[in-house]
């Protein structure tokens, strides 16, 4: 057996990169798989927090780039999935501390005694773009129902057609069914339409995801969160596995108001 | 709530999106497209006579590929007529 790389990545910023990692990874490892995740935003890095491991770390990619550190010595253990382990970004370097043979072979040594390695994109399509796809085997594209994220997920898109990277999935973060309802939101039709490539999830916007990274603890952990459920199911197809596709059409006022009173939401 | 809105936003975003998409795919402006039109149809007229007016020629997404796509009306021969 050797690990699956799966690169996320998205071209614009602040789309969800970083928590689709961080709820990937660790629904992967609720499914018992061995997951290492790397952080790719060298200088900005960001999973530790998302993950709420920021105490525990002594070295990271770079230290093991350039010999200050074993491999083994810079993969952080998960609280609570000892199967899940985190290689941080340097915080005080940039971008080309970092090559895209480096990733390779980072890979390359992690492959044997993992399921899944999980890299996390930096935003744009520059070196820490190029570095993080370097290695994949798949990668998947994050973006929002929205005309920048939209735009920006296509040239990422053509760029991984372009360095024969194979069509990549989509990932639909931060739908709003009721504004999608009202037609003041691009259905995941109209995204998929536009994009051309194959779907994997529709992640409905969902106000636990930020509750969850400010604890540090990512929602799929969270059986109770819609958004939850659907990086669940992503992690699901990402084994193999042919899961439907949750119905996200926004419930009635009254069914909502039902939910409240009966403490279910 | 704006009654008097035109059109939802969603629709106007899809419209937006794809031609948008269309000229970064193929690194052709708009500007671009239509001199590319122009000289078509100069190109055209040299052999046949055509209806300029009734000329439609539009790049269209296929999938992730792209096309363009031409419809040429000719107007009749006047040879053709007079025979």
């Amino acid at each position: 057996m050797t690990a699956q790389v799966i690169t996320v990545t998205s071209g614009k910023g602040g789309v969800g990169k970083t928590t689709a990692v961080a709820n990937l990874a660790t629904a992967l490892a609720m499914d018992g798989k061995r997951v290492v995740c790397i952080d790719g935003d060298i200088g900005l890095r960001n999973l530790d927090v998302v993950m709420g491991l920021e105490n525990r770390i002594v070295y990271d990619i770079v230290d093991v780039i350039e010999g200050r550190c074993k491999l083994k010595q810079a993969m952080i253990r998960d609280k609570h999935y000892p199967e899940m382990h985190l290689i941080p970004a340097a915080q005080t370097r940039d971008k080309n501390a970092v090559s895209p043979s480096d990733m390779i072979r980072i890979c390359k040594d992690l492959r044997a005694d993992a399921d899944f390695i999980v890299i996390d994109s930096p935003a744009g399509i520059e070196r820490g773009f190029r570095n993080a796809i370097a290695a994949a085997d798949s990668v998947l594209v994050v973006t929002n129902p929205e005309v920048s994220a939209v735009r920006d997920a296509d040239r990422v898109v053509g760029i991984l057609e372009a360095e024969e990277k194979g069509s990549p999935a989509l990932i639909i973060n931060r739908l709003n069914p009721t504004l999608v309802k009202n037609n003041d939101m691009l259905s995941a039709e109209d995204v998929l339409d536009l994009l051309g490539i194959r779907l994997i999830g529709i992640v409905p916007e969902d106000e636990a995801v930020i509750i969850g990274s400010n604890r540090g603890t990512p929602i799929v952990t969270d059986g109770k969160s819609k958004a939850g459920q659907a990086f669940r199911n992503i992690a699901k197809r990402l084994q193999g596995e042919d899961i439907p596709f949750m119905d996200l059409a926004p419930q009635s006022g009254l069914w909502n108001a039902i939910q409240r009173l009966t403490g279910r939401k | 709530m704006d009654f008097f809105r035109r059109k939802r936003s969603a629709v106007s975003a899809k419209e937006r999106l794809q031609l948008v998409l269309v000229h970064d795919r193929t690194d052709l402006t708009p500007g671009q497209l239509e001199s590319l039109k122009d000289d078509l149809l100069k190109a055209i007229s040299r052999y046949i006579e055509i209806d300029p007016d009734a000329v439609r020629i539009e790049l269209e997404k296929d999938g992730r590929a792209q096309r363009l796509v031409a419809d040429i009306p000719l107007k009749n021969s006047s040879r053709h007529r007079a025979g």
